[in-house]
């Protein structure tokens, strides 16, 4: 592995590099600006007020329910997507991986309607005595809706990068279809699987058009932390700096996780 | 693996081509006549009256552009402090214009031109039936804010308190817009924003004017901004405060001043 990046690594010209650190620079410096606005003496009280805890809370809990939910439909989406090939696939892979190019809030607006009180799916919901506006609720379909893709995204490389001798080998073995995938396909595609699921997490924790547009702002039950700092921003700065750290702080160790389960999917291949 | 890094890759640069081709657009209107062009940051809510006055402006004075910022009225102010470059901000509450006079940003006085008061807006066809102020505080009410750290938020906390009532709302919002989309998609049953908004909202919302909004009335003040083209700024402002002016702004639902 370290013989063939040195290798390459004589081969990248010098510009490269210096466009390359341009970029970096143009990443991290937004960062640096704002951990330089950090207010320290406040900064404990600032993320630990009520209305912070609720909302990181909050946050947290939701994404975690997104995040396994993106895990139950999206690891067979992955799965139908890499492994069979029927007319018009090429289409649905679009449209499923839409949510990742649309803006958030155009993705609000469609959830709106769909699951909204006069929504096409909500509106026979409230019929039944079930509302799923301003609720908890409306904050995890949200964020799903947005996270979904990155699974999906990643799991189908993986499972495509996997091959397929060894399921092949199982299967003329007399190995059943569900043995196989799950003795053989889920074990090899974990790594991708793993990074998938720390991708769409990420994703949910920083959902905010969507839920701005669909699920409200109400401490406690839809006021996740980046709709809590759109709030700060108007009222106490101090307070939006101090949570926006938080928050990249989790985004980082996110990332860093990430990176961490990628060179094991290498190995996989 | 590789795809979504790319898909990023590809969003990314999309994002920073989005911002300079702002950035682009915005240098060479500027720079196209610095003694000829006048920009205005005003609140959301002023953007029609504006807008016309802002024609009628440029047909007064020919050769001279107008161009027009709209947002929050604390988001233009953030903007301003930020160095932002404008010759007159006219903001939706006086609480945000004493913030950028106190940064020395203002010249001379800021002069009142407007107000508004807020009315119940209710979706097309009033569906939960509510007639009055004290119908908001009914639990079965779907009712929508805005936040009390935002100008509309504090008013309806100053008009709950005059009424002697406490509205248990479902969502707190980070701005009017926001309140009034979730009123005209009919997710909330009422909400509390300005007289201006529902007017401009059309058929889809439908106002329940109620007395203690008086007791919450905003009041919107212009003024010139410092370093600013001066000249214009202040043709700008009288053109406001003149009658013709005030037609329009009356026209939209505002109150006097």
């Amino acid at each position: 592995m370290s013989t063939t990046t040195r290798a390459i690594r004589h081969e990248i010209p010098r510009w490269v590099f210096v466009l390359a650190a341009g970029g970096a620079l143009f990443v991290t410096l937004p960062l640096v600006a704002m951990i330089a606005q950090v207010n320290w003496s406040q900064f404990v009280q600032l993320i630990t007020s009520e209305s912070s805890v609720a909302a990181l809370g909050l946050s947290l809990r939701t994404s975690a329910i997104a995040t396994v939910l993106c895990v139950v439909f999206g690891v067979p989406m992955a799965l139908v997507l890499a492994r069979t090939d029927f007319p018009g696939q090429q289409i649905l892979r679009a449209l499923v991986l839409l949510p990742l190019v649309l803006p958030p809030v155009v993705g609000g607006i469609a959830l709106l309607y769909t699951f909204g009180r006069q929504g096409l799916v909500g509106s026979s919901l409230e019929v039944l005595g079930v509302s799923i506006a301003f609720s908890t609720t409306a904050v995890v379909i949200a964020q799903t809706f947005v996270a979904l893709p990155f699974l999906v995204l990643s799991l189908e490389g993986a499972i495509r990068s996997a091959g397929s001798r060894y399921e092949a080998v199982a299967a003329t073995l007399g190995a059943r279809p569900g043995t196989v995938l799950r003795r053989i396909t889920l074990p090899l595609v974990l790594p991708g699987l793993i990074s998938g699921m720390v991708l769409s997490f990420a994703r949910a924790l920083g959902e905010f058009g969507a839920t701005l547009t669909f699920a409200g702002s109400l401490q406690g039950i839809t006021r996740t932390l980046p709709l809590e700092i759109y709030l700060q921003r108007e009222a106490d700065p101090d307070a939006a700096v101090a949570l926006s750290l938080v928050l990249v702080v989790v985004a980082v160790l996110v990332v860093g996780l990430a990176h961490r389960s990628r060179p094991q999917s290498g190995g996989a291949q | 693996m590789r795809l979504p890094h790319g898909i990023l890759a590809v969003l990314s640069l999309a994002t920073v081509l989005g911002l300079t081709a702002c950035g682009t657009s915005a240098d060479t209107s500027e720079a196209a006549d610095a003694d000829q062009s006048l920009t205005v940051f005003a609140a959301a809510s002023l953007q029609s009256t504006f807008t016309e006055l802002g024609e009628q402006y440029e047909a007064t004075h020919p050769g001279t552009t107008v161009t027009f910022s709209f947002a929050g009225s604390s988001d233009l102010a953030t903007q301003l402090m930020a160095g932002a470059p404008a010759d007159v901000f006219a903001s939706a509450d006086t609480l945000t214009m004493d913030r950028v006079a106190a940064e020395e940003l203002i010249d001379g006085q800021p002069e009142p031109f407007a107000t508004n008061t807020l009315t119940i807006g209710v979706p097309q066809g009033n569906p939960a039936g509510i007639t009055s102020f004290e119908d908001l505080s009914d639990p079965g009410t779907r009712v929508v804010l805005c936040a009390p750290q935002v100008p509309c938020g504090a008013a309806a906390a100053t008009a709950q308190e005059a009424a002697g009532i406490t509205v248990n709302a479902v969502s707190e919002e980070a701005s009017v817009t926001d309140t009034l989309g979730k009123i005209r998609s009919g997710e909330a049953d009422a909400g509390l924003v300005y007289v201006t908004d529902v007017l401009a909202a059309g058929d889809s919302v439908e106002g329940i004017a109620f007395p203690e909004a008086m007791d919450a009335l905003t009041t919107y003040p212009v003024a010139a901004v410092a370093g600013g083209n001066s000249e214009h700024a202040q043709g700008f402002i009288d053109l406001v405060t003149s009658p013709v002016g005030q037609q329009l702004l009356t026209d939209a639902g505002f109150g006097a001043p």
